[in-house]
This record gives C-alpha cells, structure tokens and sequence, in this order.
C-alpha cells in the first residue's frame, strides 16, 4: 500500500512507515542533512533537514518541521525549496560553520566533504563571523584513524555509530555547547574492528583515513574499481582507488544484501600488502634445491617452463581459497582434474566439503548479512565471529536489537526514530546465544553464553535440535546444566520468527557443523525457514570448496616415486597450512617446484620456478563467500613488470604444456565462459555478470572521475607525450575519465557521485531507498539456489563429552582479526594491530600449571612447542586453553590438539 | 582560553594520586548507590561527583573521576563524559567564589554580556582564570533555568538574579566580606543528597 505526498506541489506514491527525508532522498529530491544516517536512522541533532509543512491545502503559512523526523502520511504536504526553510537551512549551515577552521586546502576529507557538500546547497559561501575560533588538541587514535577535532558540526554520527551502532566503549563525547569533543578519554588506538567507517560517517574531516594520509591523492584524482574484499569469507564490496600505480585506499562500495555501507578495519586497511617491499616483481628461477629463486630473464622462464610442463611429466597442482575461481580452473585445466588438489588442510577441506553440502539442502537456507540483521533469535555455535568474519558480528549486533525496535514499534514508535526507539527499548534484546569455548565480544549482547570445549558445544547443540524435532538424533549423558542450556536455546528459537543458527569451521570441528545443521533442519520441520550461516576461512574457501578437488595432503601422502615430476602452486604458502616436515618433503620430492604468488612467502623461497602474479588489485576473478553469492572483483590498475593475472599465467603454462585448449582464452570472459561450461556449480557465473563487451551507448565504464587532473603530465618525467590509457580487455571497466555518463549496473560502480554530492552520501542516491537495495538489484548472485534434494538429513554426534586430564589442555584456536590473516598482516597498519602470541587459560587452571598472567609460558603440542603468553579468561572451561593461532611468525598447528603448558622460566 | 577542552588538554592527566572518600562519606554514598535499582548504580553519579568534588579538593581531577568511577562500576570515559557536560563540575582548582556568568539567548538579550564584563573589569580576569588572592573564579555557563529573571549568574550553589553592574558590585563586595570570616551560607552536598 502507497500512500500519496505532495511535495513542492508535486505528488508522490510513496512507502509509509518512512520518514520524509529518506523519502525524499529515495526519490532522488535533495534535501541537506547531516545527523540522519540510512543505517543509523534519525535523532533530530542537527536541525539541517527543516523543510515546511502545511496543515492542509489552504494552510498559507506553513511551519518548520525536521524532515528526518517526520512520519509520511498520507496527504502530507511539504515544501522543500520554501524561502522560509532554506534560510533556516542557511542559518544553521552558517552557525555550524563559526568554528569550523576553513581548511579545505590542508584537509583529507576535502573533494568528498560533506559539509562542502551542504555548504553549496544551502548557500553559504560568505564568512561573516569574524573572531576568535574554539579549537582542540587532537589525539593519538592508533594506526588507521587520524584525528583532527577542529573541524567537528557536533552531527554525533561518530559516536552513535561508534557506540550505539558496534557497541564500542571507548569513544564519547566531553564537553557541550561550542566545546563538544569527540574522541577518547585519552590518546591511544580506537577499541572497534569498525573504527574505519567514522572515515565515511564522519561528515568532516575530523576522522581521515591515516593509511591514505602516506600516499594522500583527493578523491577525483583516483582511479577507481569496484572490488571485493580479500580478508575473509563474508566478501564485502569495496571501491579500491588507484593512483601513480599504487593502490591507495580502500572504501566501501554499498552491497544491501552483504555489508551496505561499511567494512570492517581488516577489509579496510589491510590493503598494504598490495604496496610493501615484499611483493614478488620479477620472475626468478633457482638452480639447485639449496638455493634460493633469483631473478632470470623472460627467455630462461620460458624454456624452464617448456621444460617443467612438456612430454611425458606427471603434473599435480594445488590450488588455493584465496584465489579466484578463474584462477583456480585455469590450474585445474592445466593439472586436469585428477591432479588438482585443494590447497587447504585435510579437516578444513572435509569441513568445507560438510558445510558446502549442508547449505546446498533444500531444508537449508545460507542468508545473507543483510537477512542475518533481520533475525530475532541467533544461536552462534563456535564462531568467535569478531575476529571470524568481523561483519557478520555486525550484523548479529543489528539483529539483537529487534526486539526492541518491535517493542517500540508497539508503542507506535518507527524503527527509524533512533533515539526513541533506544529510550523505549532500554535493555530489551532479541535473544543472541553465544557457545564459544572462551570469551568473545559479542558475549555482550548476548542473552546467554555457554563456555564449554568443542565437542560439548556439539552436544548440546544436537541435543537442541532433538529438542525442536524429535526425528534428531538426540545426545545421551548431558549434564543438567547443559539440559537446561539446550532447553532454553530450544524455545529461544523455537519462539522467534526468524530464528538463525550461525556457526563456521574455524573450530576445526565437523561435529559442531552436522550440529548446527541439525537445528536448521529441525527448525526448518518446525515451520521455520531453516537459516544457517557458515562462515569460512578465506575469500574464495567456498568456492574453492564447490570445484573438485582432493585435499593436498593426499599428494603429500603418495608413495615417494609416484608424487609427480612438477607441482605447479597457485597464490598458497603451503607452510600456512601443514606441518612443515611435511611441506618440506613434498617439496623435495617434486623435481620441478612452479609457484604463482605475489609475496614471497617460505613456499615462494622453495619453488624452482617462481612467476609473481597479480593480487586482487591487479587482476579480475569471481569469488564466492560464505553466503554462496558469487561476486566479481576488477583489475584496480595494470600490474607493473612481468607480473600478470594467475589465470594469464596459467593459460601461458598450458600452452607450454602442449595443451592448446587455452589458446582461445583471449580475455577473461573466455576462460570464465570456459569455467561455466565445465563446472555445473558454477553455470550459472556466464551470463550473470556484464562481460568484457558490456558497454553503456557505446562507452565503456570510466574509472576515473570527470575531474581526474594531471593526465597529460603525470607520467612526464618518463616521456613528455601523453603516453595512450592503458587497454583493459578484461571487463567493461576503462582506466580512463572517458566513459558512458549513465549509471552503470550496480556491481560496476566506481565512483558515488551525483549533482551536488561529491561526498560518498551520494551512495543514497545509488538506491532504491537509504539503506535498501542497489537500483537494478544488488551486485553478485547465489549460486546455491540450485542444486535440492528433498528428504531431510540429519547427522549422528560423533564425539563424547570432553573430559579434561590432568596436566593436559586441549588446545582450540583463538583466530585474530588482525593477524590471523595472511595478507592484511602484510600491511604495516594492520601489523601494528596484530597481538603477541598468547594463550587464555582460566585462572585456577593456570595456577594448577604454576603459570602466571601476562607471563610467558612454554607450550607443547605433539609435533611444535612455542613460547606465547598467559591472558586469563575465567570464563573458559577447566581443560581447555584457546590459542591465537596464525598469527606471523607462528608455525602451523592442527587445531584442536592437546598441549602441556609450563612456566618459561622454570 | 585558546583550547577550551579540558579533555586532552595537556594539563588533564592521570597522576595516579590514591584518592577515596572518608570512611563515614563513602558510607552515605553506597547508601545512596542503594537507591537505585540494581544494576543502575550509573544512576547516583550525578550525587557522587558532587561530594566528590566537595569532598576530594573542590574540583574532579581524573583521579578523583577514575575513583568514581571504580565506585559505580563504569568506565572512567563514562564519568568523564558526564563530568564535562555540566558546568558545576569543575575539572581544575577554582577560586573560593565561583562565579558563573549565565550566557545564553535570554540572558544575552537582557544585558549578560556587560554582566560578565562588568565582572572581568572589576576582577582583572577573564572567564576560566582565578583572582591571584585565590578568592574568585570566573566562568561563563549555559542557561541556569531562571531566563524569567534575567540576567543571571550562579555563585556557588546560589542565585543571584535580575543583575545590573550596581548589584555586581554590591555582590562582589559582599563575599569579600564574607571570605574574610571564612564564611559560606551553602550546605553542603553531602546534607543535600544524604
Ligand atoms: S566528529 Fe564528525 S561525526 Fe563526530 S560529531 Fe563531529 S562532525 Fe559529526
Ligand atoms: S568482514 Fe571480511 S570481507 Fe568484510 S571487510 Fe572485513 S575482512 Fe573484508
Ligand atoms: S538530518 Fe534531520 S536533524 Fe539532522
Ligand atoms: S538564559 Fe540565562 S538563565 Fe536561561
């Protein structure tokens, strides 16, 4: 049902239940506003959005009402463009204005500015206040964020999105009246895993990206690309900017059904690795086994290779979750099938392989975070999601919140209206349970946590779905504490509307998997929609897992003269991901070891053969994250030197193989086509995305902006005549500020930008409504839609109850997100993030182990020991020790494990 | 003052100064936290930091804040949030008399600003500083709740209302008068609260 406005004599069918500013926003009217935020909603603080009201149509006069706080009615009637309303849009601009320092030469934000933005549409653009400014020292907030108070309007945005919006505690606001001050209550790195979107929510210059301030470039002098997040599994979009040849900054690029209009600090900063010395430029090529890769000219690569791949050589390859599809294929086509290897650990492949069969049920639904935030029950059975896949946790923060904003809502209160909805709903919360073994942040909003060791996670989980559906195999010998816990969880979930089970593989446990899976299949029988969220390891461990492959442990394991004659690694430091005796072995045994990367990792130093490929900043490929959504990232600008795109590579490899099957891959459209035709999961990847000859009128899609400066000169120390734009015969995407002016198809955007917005608001204008859809849908597909069998599945518990022995912890991995991730912890900033290795233990077990907080204590597992440090959890239960795991400079381990702890010095 | 924010200002510093309440105080005040539904102790800070900062050296020092905080389970930044926001906490040492100057819209109207320079002229100081005798503070402050009877200002916990630099001037010599007895007619926010 519609109803009808009138605004500025106009008439509009519109949605109720919104308010007149995303109304008018999401019919592309403009109206200033700064406070109101398409995920955050309206508080009324700023007083920018006044627009006038009339009664009725005989009302003359009219009065002031903030648009973000009023209710579309039928019959309302407004003005926007009222003289009376834009001088008191003017004067608040103006009065915002007596402290603002006027510093756009010097200030970061300045180009994408939103207070530029309002200035020019309310304006202002005379000074008349002619004294003295208020001004503020600024803090030291850490290795992302820089501070620059002075500039602050008081909107609030950052700290209702800091604290209200991701829980943090340790941003607030001192001070009123002319001396609000937004910071912390001293210098020092900002707590949130989200701190990087006070860059976009911050309508000033007062909270900048402090990674872009190294290599600073304005907003119109980036080439931009619409790109896909590397750092975990959730695959949230992003805008790479590109200047000089180096990456710059990464933004968010708004993805309704994955992580709208933020990103998380890993997605956001972890970029680096792509600028750092340890970047691999040229091909090199070793000679004996004892020696390391050195450069080689393009001739000896050439004839290595003929060599490696030509004739009768037995060829095995691994793949890797952190390449793309393409990628990967290529491999596959290279290798052939039975070859092809996984390159993930064993239980992380049969985990992958449990998980990818499970969200293929049709009982099974896998949601989106966008559908994560709409849940009114979560079960989390694991997953430290925070560190896991950091914007999944963001959207469970959103979902505990429903119940309030239905409680409100009772009250006649619209989700929309922040404050009061906050007020109304006070400590009222829609029931998050949290099983993880030791504590995590999201145990704050949590109705209820359960600390037990995996297996019993397990248990209790299967003893919940037995509790919905008495066709589930139910679990013998549960304690009372752990019946009730089932029991609650059970009507928890049974109760809402739309209950979620949320779980993943980083436990290392397929028990806990088949568990979760139970719950949705029981709830699913019990008239529900069966939702269940897994989340992986890596960007692409989803769709690495739907192609066929063995884990490369069975290569490892192959009797030594049947190994193979040449391995061919793509974009994998095999290290990461087995013991190393292992990786060492298998290594030596292949007479010819060919490895495609862009860092140099240990397997990059073994390889005999090294060729540097681009990372996803220079090459394009499909991802596919945990969702099951396929995505497409872009080539952000051309690689330099001899590096090319892994599945170029792979496609030269082949030819040399003798295999001229890739000669016809000309573009990238050719081997995804090629990809489709031969891998059903994947059928439907053709057609779905706008190929290599999309074009708009003609045109091909401009990186850059209108304004993009200094392109007859840029490159002149090296030639004085403007050297031709690069060709990119990938995509549909120009490195040019030539293009179509229409808006591209959602998942092609490179730039938000329209009539007066410069700033990223402009995003709002991108969508069917704030916080709603990309116009035209929004970018990737589901490629799990599919495939459906019909009976229902359930899975047996496989483990008994943990019982913890003396002297011995079982040792479960504690993953970081800044660390964890090979990557981003490339990058400086992030580096400076990543924590010691350290092991929480509760307090009387480390007592029992003689082993004190914050010491350093020795750690033995069967095969390694490492020396971490004690952090106390007394949460965690007796027998169980989690460890930061991955973390650089740490050896692999097989999580969970038994270890022994001792003091070091001792 | 050039940087008029007390927080990260250099001089707003932790000097890790053991504070606490006398025995008999600390009493009254878990009373008080008592009053309060469990779980909103948050609730009696506003009380706390006024006989904090009666009682712990007339003005919040983030020592004083920090130990409040440590009484009512918060975060120090939570404290300190709502210990900047009201202009009767006072973060640094003042002057015997506070005298605070109501700046707002009404008051402004009514002839506050020659109140407060009727103030800086007779005192020798300007809004945020202290008579070098120790005896007076003087600070502008947003709308004290009486714009009936403007122009306004506060000293202390007392009103002093439809002001003209006559009555100032009377005023001032009044608590002179009075500081040299040692003498102040306010209870105490101990008596208040308690
Ligand atoms: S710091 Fe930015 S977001 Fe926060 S109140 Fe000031 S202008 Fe608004
Ligand atoms: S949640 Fe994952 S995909 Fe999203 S920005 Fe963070 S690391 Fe990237
Ligand atoms: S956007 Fe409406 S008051 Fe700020
Ligand atoms: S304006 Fe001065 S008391 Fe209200």
């Amino acid at each position: 049902m519609m109803v009808k406005i009138q605004i500025d004599g106009t008439y509009y069918d519109v949605k109720p239940g919104k308010n007149l500013l995303e109304t008018c926003l999401a019919l592309g009217i403009d109206v200033p506003h700064f406070c109101y935020h398409g995920a955050m909603g309206s508080v009324g603080a700023c007083r920018l959005c006044a627009v006038k009201k009339f009664r009725d149509p005989c009302d003359q006069k009219g009065r002031i009402i903030m648009s973000c706080m009023e209710p579309v009615n039928e019959g309302l009637i407004v003005s926007v463009n009222d003289p009376d309303a834009k001088m008191f849009r003017a004067a608040i601009l103006e009065s915002l204005m007596i402290n603002h320092p006027h510093d756009c030469p010097v200030c970061d934000e300045g180009g994408e500015c939103h207070l530029q933005d309002m200035l020019v549409m309310t304006g202002h653009n005379y000074r008349r206040f002619d004294f003295k400014k208020r001004t503020h020292f600024n803090q030291y907030l850490g290795p992302f964020i820089s501070h620059e108070m002075n500039r602050c309007i008081q909107c609030y945005r950052c700290v209702r999105f800091y604290d209200d919006y991701t829980g943090g505690k340790d941003l607030a606001v001192f001070g009123s009246h002319d001396h609000l001050y937004f910071g912390r209550g001293e210098d020092g790195i900002l707590e949130s895993e989200f701190s990087g979107n006070l860059v976009e929510v911050c309508p000033t210059g007062v909270f900048t990206d402090k990674t872009l301030k190294e290599h600073y470039t304005r907003k119109w002098d980036l080439s931009n690309t619409p790109s896909v997040c590397v750092h975990c599994s959730i695959g949230c979009n992003t805008i790479a900017g590109e200047r000089y040849g180096k990456l710059r900054r990464i933004m968010s690029r708004y993805n309704g059904a994955v992580n709208g209009y933020f990103l998380c600090d890993r997605g956001r900063f972890g970029y680096q690795f792509v600028n750092v010395e340890n970047r691999i430029g040229e091909a090199q090529i070793r000679t004996s086994k004892n020696s390391n890769p050195v450069e080689a000219t393009p001739d000896m690569i050439a004839s290595a290779c003929a060599e490696a791949l030509s004739g009768s050589k037995k060829i095995a390859g691994i793949g890797s979750p952190r390449a793309s599809l393409e990628a990967n294929f290529a491999l596959q086509k290279l290798v052939g099938k039975e070859n092809f290897f996984a390159g993930v650990s064993r239980t992380e492949h049969t985990l992958a392989k449990t998980a990818i069969d499970i969200l293929q049920h049709e009982a099974i639904h896998s949601p989106s975070l966008k559908e994560i935030e709409k849940a009114d029950a979560i079960l989390i059975l694991g997953e430290d999601l925070t560190n896991t896949a950091p914007m999944a946790a963001l959207a469970v923060r959103q979902a505990a919140r429903n119940k309030g904003i239905e409680v409100a809502g009772n009250s006649g209160i619209p989700p929309w209206n922040d404050y009061a909805v906050r007020l109304k709903a006070q400590d009222v919360k829609s029931p998050i349970i949290m099983a993880n073994p030791f504590s995590a942040k999201l145990d704050e909003i949590a109705e209820k946590t359960y600390r037990a060791a995996y297996s019993d996670i397990a248990r209790v989980g299967f003893a919940v779905a037995a509790l919905i559906n008495d066709g589930a195999p139910g679990v013998k010998g549960l304690s009372k504490e752990q019946l009730s816990m089932a029991q609650h969880i059970a009507n928890a979930l049974k109760e809402a509307k739309n209950p979620m089970v949320i779980t993943g593989t980083h436990g290392g446990s397929e028990d806990m998997v088949h568990a979760a899976a139970n719950i949705a299949m029981a709830l699913f029988l019990h008239g529900k929609e069966g939702a269940l969220s897994i989340v992986f390891p890596e960007c692409n461990s989803m769709g690495l897992g739907m192609m066929d492959g063995k884990p490369f442990e069975d290569l490892a394991g192959l009797p030594a003269d049947s190994t193979c004659d040449t391995l061919v690694i793509l974009e994998n430091d095999l290290y990461r991901r087995a013991d190393q005796s292992l990786i060492d072995d298998l290594l030596e045994r292949c007479k010819n070891v060919i490895v495609l990367d862009h860092l140099i990792t240990g397997t990059t130093l073994k390889s005999d053969i090294l060729l540097p490929v681009g990372t996803f900043a220079e090459s394009e490929g499909t991802l596919v994250n945990n969702e099951g959504r396929a995505q497409r990232f872009y080539r952000v600008f051309p690689a330099e030197g001899t590096v090319i795109e892994s599945w170029r590579q792979l496609k030269e490899l082949m030819i040399f193989s003798g295999n001229h099957e890739s000669a016809s891959w000309e573009n990238f459209d050719h081997v995804a086509q090629a990809m489709s035709d031969s891998i059903p999961a994947f059928a439907k990847i053709k057609g779905h995305m706008p190929g290599a000859d999309f074009r708009i009128l003609n045109e091909k899609i401009k990186r850059q902006t209108m304004r993009f400066s200094g392109r007859t000169a840029m490159n002149a120390q090296f030639s004085v005549s403007e050297p031709k734009s690069p060709v990119d015969p990938d995509s549909p995407l120009a490195f040019s500020m030539e293009g179509a002016n229409e808006t591209p198809p959602s998942s092609l955007v490179t730039n938000y930008w329209t009539p007066g917005w410069n700033s990223n608001n402009a995003m709002n204008f991108y969508l069917d409504e704030p916080n709603g859809s990309m116009k035209g849908g929004d970018p990737g597909f589901r490629l799990l839609e599919t495939a459906a069998t019909k009976h229902i599945l359930f899975f047996a518990p496989v483990t008994g109850a943990f019982t913890p022995e003396a002297g011995e912890w079982e040792i479960v991995p504690a993953y970081q997100i800044f660390g964890s991730e090979e990557l981003s912890s490339q990058g400086p900033a992030v580096a400076e993030r990543i924590p010691e290795p350290f092991i929480i233990m509760n307090r009387r077990d480390a007592e029992e182990a003689g082993v004190k907080e914050h010491e350093m204590i020795d750690l033995t597992l069967t095969r390694s020991s490492l020396q971490v440090k004690l952090k106390i959890d007394d949460n965690i239960p007796a027998g169980v020790a989690g460890l930061s795991t991955g973390l650089p400079g740490m050896p692999f381990l097989k999580l969970p494990e038994s270890g022994r702890v001792k003091n070091s010095k001792k | 003052m050039e940087h008029n924010n007390i927080i990260n200002h250099p001089q707003f510093v932790k000097e890790g100064k053991q504070v606490s309440f006398k025995p008999e105080t600390l009493k009254k005040v878990q009373d008080l936290m008592k009053r309060y539904p469990e779980g909103r102790q948050k609730s009696a800070l506003l009380p706390v930091l006024h006989i904090a900062q009666e009682e712990l050296g007339g003005y919040l020092s983030v020592d004083v804040m920090d130990y409040v905080a440590s009484l009512l389970g918060l975060q120090p930044i939570e404290v300190y949030e709502v210990a900047t926001f009201y202009s009767m906490f006072y973060l640094d040492k003042m002057g015997k008399y506070v005298i605070e100057v109501c700046q707002t819209g009404p008051c402004a109207l009514s002839g506050g600003e020659q109140i407060l320079a009727h103030l800086q002229e007779m005192l020798e100081i300007m809004p945020g500083e202290t008579t070098s005798d120790g005896i007076f503070t003087l600070k502008t402050v947003e709308c004290l709740g009486s714009c009936g009877t403007a122009p306004v200002l506060q000293v202390n916990t007392d009103f002093h209302e439809k002001l003209t630099p006559g009555k100032v001037d009377k005023l001032l010599e009044d608590l002179r008068e009075y500081a040299k007895h040692d003498k102040s007619d306010d209870s105490t926010w101990v008596e208040k609260f308690c």
